[in-house]
């Protein structure tokens, strides 16, 4: 088990498998097909994103360096939540960008279920998580690899 | 809540509800988003209009438009009136029976009851609908040193970068509320700290780089960091004049679409590179040459999404970010000239050229309407990029000179000169 302590940017607790974008997460163009086309598992639809492309993102903890592109990039992670077709977490190995910190409040406060939000986690965290593993993720922002 | 930012005592009521239940749910989304960046304190937004980044009646978007009747419904409405992006459907543009029948029945089905839940929160016209509100024909054009409540990243990086105004990359939604508090964080490119130069781009190039491909590779290189760009004026001059403005708006558009930046700085040019100098640098910035091979090197690295690579194209955009009037006349001299060199007198591929509905209404008063008409080039305010969104467009082979439309969708990206070549003289 590895163990890496990051910001709770919206804590909570939460246990989740792992899927992993060592580029930056285009939300818009990840979460579009998803939420235009009824897809419930959340297939991300990014061509450019070779790491998860047509891999579901629903319920999964999403590991991720930051999100780019659109600014509407908050607006989707909000409607990806409110629509259930939304990360169990996202898992920041940098500082969180404002697109993805506008997804992750509106989500906190406008919804019932927020969807608990770590950043800072390192470099070393993106290098030793793989798509797949067992991630739990704890309200004080420590995340365990197990 | 708990929060770490000093409040007055103004804000500190409206998050207790002294406002209703709803203002205080819109302050404390401003203070969690502020929290996640270090913010100080609220600040005022001080320019007279805002701007939303939400256009779209899109079916799906369910969410958004619940949120917004929340918003109607409690009688929270925008402190400031505000511009929007363009819309996503125009009956001009090119189209077919089933795309229309998608477009309309499907995916835009709620494009006039949100039109109508904007009008209510306080959008200043029903042709206020540009990613280019900036424009003199506009008019939301804020001063230097205003702080904004703005998305659109294209006109977030116009604005903080040539106006010298003070915006966050903001999303979707959060502007709306940073509109209705009248406040916004203090963070990152609002604070002076945050707008200084860590890095410096030094062009090198042996002709003027094509603003779409040199904002490409300076945005993928420094994602969200502010660069200091050197040596660009020998290209672009060291006036802001018409053709200058029209330069940046094509480059910040790229380097905010195809990476991240908020703000940039051009040596000699822009407000604060000309009132600071290096002074705007910050210590230990780091260097990007970019030079000739670079810019080839960036162009040629652009994916070909087309499944026939080969396809002749069926459509073409020009203007995201919607062109200026002078762009559309220079754009209707050259597209003359070239049908004139190739001896047609309609252009080879379907093009549509986009513009601010005000931009529109200016230039068909004038004599380059006819003469862009006569093209067969279709003048449009239409947002490409929604236009694109779709399935059916997917599978099209569109042309663009945009490296925003490129980034988002499957069209392909020449630069402005080969796409004058293709509209003129069809492909070989």
């Amino acid at each position: 088990m590895k163990t890496f302590k990051g910001r709770p940017v919206v804590p909570g607790t939460v246990e989740a498998t792992a899927l992993v974008s060592h580029n930056g997460f285009n939300t818009l163009a990840s979460f579009q097909n998803a939420l235009q086309f009824g897809d419930k598992t959340a297939k991300c639809g990014d061509q450019n994103n070779t790491d998860i492309y047509e891999k579901p993102m629903v319920g999964t903890a999403l590991c991720l360096p930051q999100t780019i592109g659109s600014t509407t990039g908050g607006m989707v992670l909000y409607c990806a939540k409110a629509m259930d077709r939304a990360p169990a977490c996202m898992l920041f190995s940098e500082h969180i960008d404002s697109l993805a910190a506008a997804g992750a409040v509106l989500a906190a406060v406008w919804t019932d279920t927020p969807m608990p939000t770590v950043d800072c986690l390192g470099d070393d965290f993106l290098n030793a998580v793989k798509t797949g593993d067992k991630i739990k993720v704890y309200e004080d922002g420590t995340v365990e690899i197990l | 809540m708990n929060y770490k930012m000093e409040l007055t005592p103004e804000q500190k009521a409206i998050l207790d509800g002294k406002q209703g239940e709803t203002m205080a749910k819109v302050m404390k989304t401003l203070v969690m988003y502020g929290e996640a960046f270090g913010a100080t304190k609220m600040v005022p937004v001080t320019s007279e209009m805002g701007h939303l980044v939400t256009s779209f009646g899109l079916k799906v978007m369910t969410p958004v438009y619940d949120l917004m009747e929340q918003l109607i419904e409690a009688g929270v409405k925008s402190k400031q009136k505000f511009s929007v992006d363009p819309k996503p459907l125009d009956p001009k543009v090119p189209s077919d029976f089933l795309k229309n029948v998608v477009f309309k029945k499907f995916m835009y089905s709620k494009q006039n009851s949100y039109d109508e839940q904007l009008r209510k929160l306080g959008l200043v016209s029903d042709d206020a609908y540009t990613c280019t509100c900036y424009m003199n024909e506009v008019g939301n054009i804020p001063k230097k040193g205003d702080v904004l409540s703005w998305a659109e990243s294209s006109a977030v990086v116009y604005a903080n970068s040539v106006l010298g105004a003070r915006c966050n990359r903001n999303s979707g939604i959060i502007e709306l509320m940073g509109s209705i508090v009248g406040y916004v964080p203090y963070f990152g490119l609002v604070t002076d700290e945050g707008r200084k130069a860590t890095w410096i781009v030094e062009v090198k190039t042996t002709k003027k780089p094509e603003a779409q491909v040199l904002g490409s590779a300076i945005g993928m290189k420094v994602m969200e960091d502010v660069p200091y760009v050197k040596n660009l004026t020998n290209w672009i001059g060291t006036e802001l004049d018409d053709d200058a403005k029209a330069y940046l708006k094509d480059f910040g558009a790229a380097t905010a679409s195809n990476g991240a930046v908020g703000l940039y700085h051009i040596e000699g040019l822009t407000p604060e590179a000309v009132e600071m100098g290096e002074g705007i640098i910050a210590e230990g910035a780091k260097t990007y040459v970019i030079d000739d091979a670079e810019l080839e090197r960036v162009k040629a690295s652009y994916p070909v999404m087309w499944k026939d690579k080969n396809a002749t194209p069926k459509l073409c955009f020009i203007g995201c970010p919607h062109l200026s009037h002078a762009q559309l006349n220079e754009w209707t001299d050259n597209v003359v000239e070239g049908l004139k060199k190739s001896g047609r007198t309609k252009v080879a591929i379907p093009t549509v050229f986009t513009a601010a509905p005000a931009v529109v209404e200016d230039f068909k008063k004038t004599e380059y309407a006819a003469k862009l008409e006569a093209t067969g080039v279709v003048l449009s305010y239409i947002c490409p990029l929604m236009y694109m969104n779709n399935p059916l467009a997917k599978k099209m082979p569109v042309i663009t000179n945009s490296n925003k439309l490129r980034t988002y969708t499957t069209s392909r990206y020449y630069t402005s000169e080969e796409i004058l070549d293709i509209i003129t003289k069809g492909v070989k």
